[in-house]
């Protein structure tokens, strides 16, 4: 139906696209709805521990799967930001993916995760790292004969702690910024391996590959967080009509600040429990 | 050329069955198509939670759902949520008890959120209570007497499940 239908959109859980489609703002001659393919919907765990998500998997079937929870923690936290109850019980990882809006959450976690997307044509399967995903401003590398179905996290196999912090104006809106972390320590309290990432100061989530290198090897100290926030600075961030790029770094980098510190205190309590 | 396509859908135990527009949206099946305009449409872009309903058991906006899309599904609106001898829902008294409701468009959209939450999760803190209502506006309360709703519903859930009742 994809490459049959001309000017047809695919409609996931419509939490973004049904607010679009009743504004107006895009008119398709066809809609596709996905929400009954079940192949699309699910969570596996293959034998190296990767985790294959379908793209139909609503937001709340995630936040609560029990090996989610356990193996990705910081999904289920993030997951809390996403919307509102009522719009998880809907809305889908692979919606979320494929809107790409610039501060949602999913695509920042998968983008902290080194998620790797399948998508699917007549032609074949193609993978697509996390990192390739975004081609523009809300533009994902999606072409219009195909469908995104299932992404693919691989959990961190050591012990590691976990952060996902936000600021919005309501609990559930669209962030001002939000950033994710993970840390794992090592036996001397020493950043052993460093990932994170950044929502809402830039057009696609963004790794900060700076801090990323920087802190292994060092002891947490609130100076040292305070230094490697000031990489947020080289990100041009959009403003709004509420908020200037500006507020959004500042915000950004307090908020790294205390997830760095929260995540080191989270891995000093997960190595402890092995 | 408007297509028309057949839905066949259950709502609060009854049947109803048209042909309509893929272009309608469950909120406006519910109140045009079934009559039943207990479900109040706000913003209609899936903010204000007005239009929230449950379907298959979860809350849902129906704004952002087209009728096409819930053809053989059962759903449940406002005017399902009291027991089937007129008794009001233990979230419809708490809102008449803590005052939760003024002017009422946002309530059928909040009591439906609550009461679907309060099924998975009797015991919510104050918190957890503010944040599941976050989806959902109100311009009069000031959502006070709203939050101590859901808190005296869930204690009202709880004790009915103790004691055994329904």
């Amino acid at each position: 139906m994809v490459t049959v239908l001309p000017d047809a959109k695919l409609l996931a859980g419509g939490q973004s696209l049904g607010p679009m489609l009743n504004f107006r703002y895009l008119m398709p001659e066809n809609i596709i709805d996905l929400n009954h393919v079940e192949d699309l919907q699910g969570i596996q765990q293959d034998q190296d521990n990767t985790i294959h998500i379908g793209s139909m998997t609503r937001q709340y079937q995630i936040q609560k799967d029990p090996l989610l929870t356990k193996e990705l923690p910081i999904l289920s936290d993030a997951l809390q930001w996403v919307g509102h109850y009522a719009t998880r019980n809907r809305g889908t990882l692979g919606g979320s993916l494929a809107h790409l809006d610039p501060a949602a959450e999913l695509p920042g976690i998968c983008a902290l995760l080194d998620a790797e997307l399948s998508v699917q044509s007549k032609l074949g399967v193609r993978r697509i790292s996390i990192h390739d995903w975004p081609k523009g401003f809300m533009q994902a590398d999606l072409n219009e004969n195909e469908i995104l179905t299932s992404i693919s996290l691989r959990p961190w196999p050591e012990p590691h702690g976990a952060c996902f912090l936000e600021l919005s104006r309501r609990h559930g809106d669209f962030a001002i910024a939000g950033v994710a972390c993970l840390i794992s320590l090592d036996d001397n309290d020493r950043v052993r391996r460093f990932a994170a990432s950044v929502i809402g100061v830039a057009n696609c989530p963004v790794r900060l590959r700076q801090a990323e290198k920087s802190l292994p090897g060092e002891r947490y100290s609130e100076s040292l967080a305070i230094a490697l926030s000031q990489e947020i600075n080289l990100l041009e961030a959009p403003a709004d009509a509420h908020h200037s790029g500006d507020f959004r770094k500042r915000t950004a980098k307090t908020l790294l600040q205390r997830a760095i510190q929260q995540a080191c205190a989270d891995a000093a309590k997960k190595r402890s429990l092995t | 050329m408007t297509t028309l396509h057949r839905v066949s859908l259950t709502i609060n135990g009854k049947i109803y069955e048209a042909e309509v527009e893929a272009r309608i949206t469950l909120a406006d099946f519910i109140r045009h198509v079934c009559g039943l305009t207990g479900t109040h449409v706000g913003c209609e872009h899936g903010v204000c939670g007005a239009c929230t309903i449950q379907l298959d058991g979860r809350a849902v906006r129906s704004c952002t759902i087209y009728a096409v899309q819930a053809d053989g599904v059962f759903l449940k609106t406002v005017e399902g949520l009291q027991g089937s001898d007129g008794s009001l829902h233990p979230v419809q008294q708490a809102f008449s008890d803590c005052d939760g409701l003024q002017c009422g468009f946002c309530t059928p959209g909040m009591q439906m959120t609550i009461a679907a939450f309060l099924e998975e999760n009797p015991s919510p803190t104050e918190r957890e209570v503010r944040e599941l209502i976050s989806g959902n506006i109100c311009r009069c309360t000031g959502y006070q007497g709203i939050v101590r709703a859901a808190l005296q519903a869930a204690q009202a859930i709880r004790e009915s499940k103790t004691h055994g009742r329904p």
